[in-house]
């Protein structure tokens, strides 16, 4: 890594890698007339940190997931996800970066019904043109690493909330990506579910995985080691930024 | 901490294996199976009723080829025809002698209408009620040359053709009542034993309808002048286009023109050629129900595209790139309609033989037929996929995350 002028490695115990994320400068318009969901946005993120965005709805929260994800493109400034710039990649690349470097873990945690778990986490990898008997096999040892090595066969109609978010993350994390994004990966589930899901991120971020965690749940993100809050499209407060 | 790659060294592509593709194309049909077969019956019914009308069509040819075959296409008829003047013209009475003189010819018999002769079954019945029904008399070799078997009794013989006795045709002891030879009718207002009856003659059908008497007697009662109506002939099969060509001269050198030559196995294949005009009618309304199932199938995907917006988005989100999404939704539309084709020809074969069955036809569906029916669907799938899977190509990748 040579660019590593604006990597925030002031900030006390937070690993100091290199940059995974870094908006410089970023805005996203929608709509004629075009409305400002995000209006400049500057965040670092280096690989190992657990990171919170916290805001109101309609903060532009999302669209910062979106941005960060890759499913979006900022309409000014630059994006530059795992070492790639967003803005200037072809659909190919940008859907390659998704499918090796970036796992996603959603509200709704979007499982397919009448497919086994197992399925739903070899999916994960199925972009990765892994064959399926071994997408499967490493989808056994995802949902073992999640706590659901007894529920392989079930289908997720038969899962509770926590279990079906479980499956999710399973998903998200079977091809083994160093950046994993959860879009209110807590919001559909009751607290004791809820704080077992937070549980599970803490451990996969110990075993070194990069975590950004979107949520307007305050409480939630006042357990991780960094908050970065948004509010009607600007960063109003970030605890891992140089005072 | 992992030992990561920079992304920017990084060349992986997202890949999808092809087995996939097909595994991912099935996921939409087996969510919604009713739909599937909905919307895939439309092109069953298309390619049903092509391959039916085009099977049932084919099954009758190979019925006529068989009887054909069996029946041979070496026959010629000679009849009179109309002289310059538009009179009616007669045969020579030498007709057949010299009819049976040209080379290649192997068999003749004549057969000649007397006028103003009726038949009745007996002497009491009303006059006028003569049935349609024509008394002939033929030469004793004519039942060989037509092809003509007996269903009871015997043919005309040297022994038999001088007294009055008859042989009836098929139709004529029908109309007549006549079951058993022995029967005593009236022919021309005299009493005539019936000796024999006749099968149907499906190339000389007119000898259904006539009761055969020797020339003989003909010329006995009736005044017959020994001139034929019709001459029938048989060659070797290499010989019929040279003997057609001889046969005006040979029966008639003063005036060939009014001699026409007729060949009973092409009329037969004209009645056939008759029912293939209605088989391209048919043929016609099977592509437009093809077509209305290929729009049903397009139907179908845009709808699916639309329903599916977040399966879309989430496997974006997975890594899927616009064409892995539009391969997926084109083989779910290449399969849905493969899948109408393929029920399509096993409804259409079973139509088929289930008409052969009944007509007693061989079942006949050309194997090529069966191909062009089910390729013809892919590609009907393949334009019917085309648009909803660009449709679903576009849908944004955030489509997971909204809503």
């Amino acid at each position: 890594m040579t660019d590593t002028t604006t990597v925030s490695a002031a900030a006390p115990a937070q690993p100091a890698g290199p940059p995974i994320i870094h908006l410089d400068g970023v805005t996203r318009e929608y709509g004629e007339p075009p409305t400002l969901a995000l209006a400049g946005v500057d965040l670092t993120v280096v690989e190992g940190e657990f990171v919170a965005i916290v805001g109101p709805s309609g903060s532009g929260k999302s669209t910062m997931l979106n941005l960060i994800g890759t499913l979006d493109r900022p309409t000014s400034g630059t994006a530059r996800i795992a070492g790639s710039d967003v803005g200037r990649l072809l659909d190919a690349k940008l859907s390659a970066l998704r499918a090796y470097r970036i796992g996603f873990v959603f509200q709704q945690f979007h499982l397919a019904d009448g497919v086994t778990t197992v399925d739903n986490v070899a999916d994960g990898l199925i972009y990765a043109g892994v064959p399926r008997t071994e997408r499967r096999r490493r989808a056994h040892l995802a949902l073992e690493r999640v706590g659901l090595g007894h529920r392989l066969d079930h289908r997720p109609s038969q899962l509770s909330g926590g279990e079906r978010q479980r499956v999710a993350i399973a998903r998200a994390v079977v091809g083994d990506p160093p950046l994993l994004l959860a879009d209110e990966p807590t919001g559909n589930l009751d607290s004791v579910s809820g704080a077992s899901i937070v549980e599970l991120l803490h451990e996969l971020h110990e075993a070194g995985t990069t975590i950004v965690v979107i949520t307007h749940d305050a409480e939630l993100a006042a357990r991780l080691p960094r908050q970065v809050a948004i509010r009607d499209g600007r960063i109003v407060d970030d605890s891992g930024r140089v005072a | 901490m992992r030992d990561r790659t920079d992304g920017i060294e990084d060349d992986r592509r997202s890949r999808l294996l092809g087995r996939d593709i097909l595994r991912l194309g099935t996921t939409g049909l087996r969510a919604r199976p009713t739909r599937a077969v909905l919307s895939a019956l439309g092109i069953a019914i298309g390619i049903a009723a092509m391959i039916a009308v085009v099977g049932i069509s084919s099954s009758s040819q190979a019925k006529l080829q068989a009887q054909l075959s069996e029946l041979g296409t070496n026959l010629l008829t000679v009849q009179a025809g109309k002289s310059l003047f538009g009179q009616d013209a007669a045969l020579p009475e030498s007709a057949v002698g010299k009819v049976g003189l040209i080379e290649g010819v192997e068999q003749v018999g004549g057969a000649a209408t007397i006028d103003g002769a009726f038949v009745y079954r007996s002497s009491f019945i009303d006059r006028a009620q003569s049935g349609g029904l024509a008394v002939t008399a033929v030469t004793e070799g004519l039942l060989d040359v037509v092809g003509g078997t007996l269903a009871a009794g015997d043919w005309l013989n040297r022994a038999t053709s001088g007294y009055p006795t008859v042989v009836l045709g098929s139709k004529a002891a029908e109309r007549l009542g006549v079951a058993t030879v022995g029967s005593v009718i009236q022919v021309g207002e005299q009493p005539f034993t019936v000796v024999g009856i006749l099968e149907p003659i499906d190339l000389a059908p007119e000898l259904d309808t006539s009761a055969m008497i020797g020339e003989a007697v003909a010329a006995e009662r009736f005044g017959y002048d020994g001139k034929p109506t019709t001459v029938y002939e048989r060659s070797t099969d290499e010989r019929v286009g040279a003997v057609r060509v001889l046969l005006p001269r040979t029966v008639n050198p003063a005036a060939p023109e009014e001699v026409e030559v007729s060949r009973p196995s092409d009329a037969l294949a004209a009645k056939h050629a008759a029912d293939q005009a209605f088989t391209g009618l048919l043929l016609g309304l099977g592509s437009v129900a093809l077509l209305v199932g290929g729009i049903g199938v397009a139907n179908t995907m845009v709808i699916s595209v639309l329903e599916r917006r977040r399966e879309i988005g989430l496997r974006r989100a997975l890594g899927a790139t616009r064409g892995h999404i539009r391969s997926q939704f084109l083989t779910e539309a290449l399969l849905l309609s493969a899948l109408g084709g393929v029920a399509g020809a096993v409804i259409g074969t079973g139509v088929t033989s289930v008409v052969a069955a009944v007509n007693d036809w061989p079942t006949a569906v050309p194997p090529e037929v069966l191909l062009a029916g089910v390729g013809a669907t892919l590609v009907i799938g393949a334009i019917a996929g085309l648009y909803p899977a660009i449709r679903a190509a576009r849908t944004p990748p955030t489509s997971a995350l909204s809503g």
